[in-house]
Order: C-alpha cells, then structure tokens, then sequence
C-alpha cells in the first residue's frame, strides 16, 4: 500500500528521532551520568516505526530490554523518556524504570521489559481485553531472536492462537542474542515454519527497508483486527552497539558494523528509495533531521539539569492503597 | 446467614462480584472445564469445582478455560488488567508458581512502581495450596511466605467460609495484584457465611479467642487447630488470645502487638517452613517492637525445613499438629 507524503515524513521523522536518541545516548553514557544498564535500538529503526505507524494510539505494544525505539515509534514522549533514563523525578516512570521500563499506558505502551520474552504473554492479555470489549484494538509484542526461544513466547503463541485474540508477534532478528549468534540459539532450520507450526501467519519483511516492514505489518494487523486471530511478522535487521552500552563487541567480525552502516543502514535506504522515486525531497529530509537533533540536544540539556526523585519517596506507588 | 462451606462461599464471592462488575472475568484451566471435550461443557468447575456455574452465566468471553500454560495464564491476567479488565486467574495448585514467578514477581507486582505509578494491575490469583492430601512435594506447599515478602502483592490466606468470601471480594475490587491462597484441607470445611454482597478487609486480623495468658497467632489451616488447642486448654485455665491475620500482606501488626502486650508470650503457628517463614517474620517484628513485654521467648511451630513428604506418617509430623501447638503453649507458660 502506498504511503502519503505526509505520512512518509512522519515514518522518516520517527526514525530519525530513534537514531539520534540512541546515538546521543551512546555518547552520553560514556561521561558516567547515565545509570545502570542501556540497551541501543540504533540500526532497528525501520522495524519499530514500520509497525507502530500502523497502529492506532489505543492499540497496544509491549517491548523489550532494547525499547527506546519502540516507545518511541508508539508515541513516547522523547523529552520525558531522556529524563527518565537520566533518572529524573520528572522522567516519565518518575525515575523509578529507567531505561529498561520505560512505560505509558496511556500512549498504548505497556512498557520496554528487562525479562526477556516477558511480553508476549502479556500482550496475549492485552489482545484479550481488546476481544472481549469489542473494540477493535490489537496488541503487539516485540520478540528479539533471543526471546523467540523462551518458553514465555511459545505459550503465549499456543495460547493466542486458542483464545483467537487480535495478537501480533513482532519478531525482529538482529543477529545477536546478547554475545551469542541468532543462528545458534535458534534450533530450527527455519524459524518462520516454527511460527507458522502455532497455526497463525507470518508475514516476512526485510528489516533494512522500512516500506518492507509497514507492508507486512499492515497485513498482519489487518488480519489480527479483522478478527481471524494472532498474526507474526519475521525479519532480519541489525544492532550497531552492543547488547549493552560498553559491550566492546568482540564477537562480531572486525568491519561487521561497518558494513551494515554504509551499506545496508535503513535510514540512508529510506532516504535513497524517496528521493529516487521523487516522492519526497531531500531538502525536507534535512530539515527533519535538523529539527530532530534540537530536539534531542534540549532534551539532554533539560535531563541533565533536572532535579532528582526525593529520597522520601522511595515508597511511594509500590501499591494503590496498603 | 446460611452455612455453606469454603469452596460454595468462594465460588459465591466469584458470582457476585462478576455480576456486579463486567470487568471480572474468570481464567484458567480447566476453571469451565470441558472445552474441546465429547461431554459436558461445564463439567469441571475448577479442579476444585470452586468455579462451578460460572461458564453456563457468564459465558466463554469471561470463563475462559486455558491451555497448561501458567506463564501465559498470569502473563495474560497482567496485559488485561493494564488494558482495563480485572483478571481473576487461577493457578489450581500453588507450588506452580514456579512456573510463572516471573509473571508474578518481575511483571504484576512490579508494574506500578515501575511505571511511575501510572498504572494499576488489579489481578487476583487464586492457588490452593497446603498439606494434608498426601499430595506429596508439588502439590503441597504453602507458598505465602515467598509471595508475603514481595513488595506489590497483598497476600490473603483465609480460615474459614466467611472470610474467604469476604476476602476474595475485596481483592477483586482491589486495585492491586492480590495472590489468594485457599487451603485445600479448608474447602469442604463448613461455616457461617453472610448473605450477599460481603466485603472482609485487607490487613485487619481477627481474634478468634480471646484471652490473657498466651498469644497464639495461626494461619489459614492452623487457626483451626490453634482454636482447638485454645479451647481445651481453657478448661485448664490457660486461656489465649487466637489471632487470625487474614491476610499476611499487608500484615494487622497492631492487633499482635496489643495481644502480645496483654499476655506477654507468643506462639505463632505456620504450616510453612520455618526459615524466612511468617512465623519468623511475625517473631521479629514482634522482638523488635514489643520486646520489653516478652515474659517468655517466642515459640514458632512450623513445618520442618523439608519439602512436603508423601506418605501418612511422614506428611502427619510434617503438619504443625494441635498437640504441637499445645507443647508449644504449655511451655511459653512454663518459662514465664
């Protein structure tokens, strides 16, 4: 299906607010400011925003410890999530999450995860809800190469399939799970027949290209909220930093990174593909990466001289009344 | 008032609040029982038969039977409640947390801390739970000590049919995950039970005896036996205040801190484990905050520190025993 102008800017302004959110991260982490762990989407931008741009604000999503970019893609507010990163009393978890649970119900956002392949069973709740209220909504979890093998993921893909809930599983496949190839984890020959074996479709897509990821997004959210149960999207992208931020990445060929930076990167394709077929011009691309960059700059500025939780309230929201 | 025992007075506590509020619904497996069968569709009710009659009222949107999949059973419970629903799950058995701790522990209790407090995740799981079945080592604990000490879970551990109504009332409309433990030694045990809508409310025990010489606080099961042993011994003259927490989180420490101030001496009856147990728990708080009124050291009567045995003999001394509790008694008098 053919994009607008209109949203075709939105899809490459999505992007490019992930890319620059998380290679900015990647130089702040480096000063010490930044607590605990980090976990960088840089490279993925093309899956998060390919699906998210399909869904409406109600619909829901439940990410992963590397999540930045799907809350992102889901409406997350980018000002508030540095704070919360920065662990800012103003952050949007109010620096209670940080990085790893970055969350907003409201948006639809049911949260990034630290338990890898936590979500999808969730999210099967949250396609639930959707079924029994009626109300159209779909829910989707993204499943790194890593979580596909947890049994978490295969009881909520049975399940799912049983309860016929409007399900999608985003799975993404970046190579790595942690500091171990993808191809070794997985045991199947094929991981899309083992998806497919649950009973539910899956709609593949080239995780460089962004058109390739909202075409089969499209479908199997189509499929998910006409009604006919749980759908997946498979496909193979990249991570440019580590599993964490200081993971030196010694298991990954010298120039790997590379390679997929100059050749393969979403970003650089999206740019290529709209300006070949002159649907969008490359000056408004360069504007939207200027603003974008402003944006993340007063963002750091702003997380970095807000003021901290109180101590006094380490308490606070364990429970709603105890 | 009619008397109905624990498993009619749960089951009516689920009728009600799902009449009341079409938020409720109802999951697990088995908890219809007969999906995809020959026979017939509503033929389990529960394993326990706790969640007989909901399926032919409320249907298959809101009874919904499971695969075996606890993970995915408390997982699903999570996303519907964060999506607006309010999720009663069941997890039959509940050593199976096992199985779904991480749904439990990292994601339900975990979620409104972590999110600012900008949400709620008001699911109740229902477990049974304790010995005296000889269903041996995994399906036999009494799991609430671990889940007392995690932060974000209220914890109910009802004694008797009236409370178990009331309780599970409350924890429906409670906006916080709530683990709900029920004594399988409990469910055909009958009592008193209020008539319509009952509410019981968290973190307010109930003194079942009252009396001057010992503090006997029991659980769930236990309370019984410390009943018996209260009685009995009150022909004697030894006379016991029998506190009943109702729930282990949050914990009615006020009501065992006056009780302890009258009477001076502590007996606390647990059928969990004696290590990092409620017993040991309720003792330190008490140590800690009434230490000056002790006239004796505190007595817990716990399990042993093994997993639950199979065999009548072995699961007999493995259960706190009323002859136990009474020792235990007789000796806190003795000392002081």
């Amino acid at each position: 299906m053919q994009l607008n102008r209109s949203e075709m800017l939105r899809a490459y302004r999505q992007m490019r607010l992930i890319r620059e959110f998380e290679e900015r991260l990647h130089i702040e982490n480096r000063t010490g400011e930044i607590a605990g762990f980090t976990h960088l989407y840089s490279g993925q931008e093309a899956v998060a925003v390919g699906v998210c741009e399909n869904l409406n604000k109600s619909d829901f999503i439940i990410s992963t410890h590397r999540g930045h970019g799907h809350c992102i893609a889901k409406g997350g507010d980018v000002p508030s999530m540095m704070m919360e990163i920065y662990g800012r009393r103003d952050g949007l978890c109010k620096g209670r999450g940080g990085s790893m649970h970055i969350a907003d119900i409201e948006q639809g956002i049911l949260g990034a995860n630290g338990i890898v392949g936590a979500g999808s069973p969730i999210a099967v709740g949250a396609a639930l809800a959707a079924k029994i209220k009626k109300n159209g909504g779909v829910a989707v979890s993204f499943i790194g190469d890593g979580a596909s093998n947890q049994g978490t993921v295969f009881e909520a893909m049975n399940m799912a399939v049983v309860l016929k809930v409007p399900k999608i599983f985003a799975f993404e496949n970046n190579g790595y799970s942690e500091h171990t190839g993808a191809h070794y984890g997985i045991g199947a020959p094929d991981i899309v027949q083992r998806i497919k074996s649950f009973g539910m479709p899956v709609f593949e897509y080239d995780g460089f290209d962004f058109f390739s990821v909202h075409e089969a997004a499209r479908q199997a959210i189509d499929y998910a909220r006409s009604g006919n149960g749980p759908a997946a999207i498979y496909g193979v992208t990249t991570r440019y930093f580590g599993h964490f931020e200081g993971d030196p990445q010694n298991y990954r060929a010298k120039g790997e990174v590379e390679m997929f930076r100059t050749e393969k990167d979403c970003m650089l394709r999206f740019r290529k593909m709209v300006s070949d077929a002159q649907l969008l011009d490359v000056a408004e691309l360069d504007g939207i990466d200027t603003e974008v960059l402003a944006l993340i700059e007063q963002s750091v500025v702003n997380a970095k001289a807000a003021p901290p939780p109180p101590p006094e309230t380490v308490t606070q929201d364990v429970y709603v009344s105890y | 008032m009619a008397v109905k025992t624990m498993r009619d007075a749960i089951n009516e506590a689920l009728f009600i609040e799902m009449r009341r509020d079409g938020r409720v619904i109802v999951l697990g497996e088995d908890v219809s029982g007969g999906a995809g069968g020959t026979g017939i569709r509503d033929a389990a009710g529960g394993v326990f038969g706790v969640t007989k009659g909901l399926f032919p009222e409320f249907g298959e949107d809101r009874v919904i039977d499971t695969p075996i999949s606890e993970s995915a059973i408390i997982g699903a419970a999570n996303g519907a409640a964060l999506a607006g629903l309010r999720p009663v799950a069941e997890i039959m058995f509940a050593d199976f947390i096992g199985v779904c701790l991480d749904q439990i522990m990292n994601q339900a209790a975990k979620f409104r801390y972590m999110f600012g407090g900008k949400c709620v995740t008001p699911i109740v799981v229902r477990m049974a739970m304790g010995a005296g079945m000889n269903a041996a080592g995994q399906h036999s604990q009494t799991i609430y000590p671990m889940v007392t000490s995690i932060p974000g879970l209220k914890v109910a551990v009802p004694s008797n049919p009236a409370d178990a109504k009331g309780l599970l009332a409350t924890a429906i409309r409670d906006d916080d995950p709530v683990i709900f433990l029920e004594h399988k030694a409990l469910y055909s045990r009958k009592g008193e039970v209020p008539d319509g809508e009952y509410l019981v409310p968290f973190g307010v025990g109930s003194t079942t005896r009252e009396g001057k010489d010992v503090t006997l606080v029991a659980i769930a099961r236990m309370v019984g036996f410390a009943e018996r042993v209260a009685d009995k011994l009150a022909a004697e003259g030894i006379t016991c205040d029998v506190i009943d927490p109702r729930t282990t989180s949050p914990l009615d420490e006020e009501l065992i801190l006056e009780s302890v101030a009258n009477t001076g001496r502590l007996v606390i009856v647990d059928e969990s484990n004696p290590r990092c147990s409620v017993a040991a728990d309720i003792s330190s708080i008490v140590a800690e905050k009434a230490f000056s009124y002790l006239k004796a050291p505190i007595i817990p009567v716990t399990a042993p520190h093994s997993p639950v045995p199979f065999a009548r003999e072995l699961e007999r001394v493995y259960v706190p025993s009323p002859e136990r509790i009474e020792a235990a008694v007789r000796s806190v008098m003795k000392a002081g």
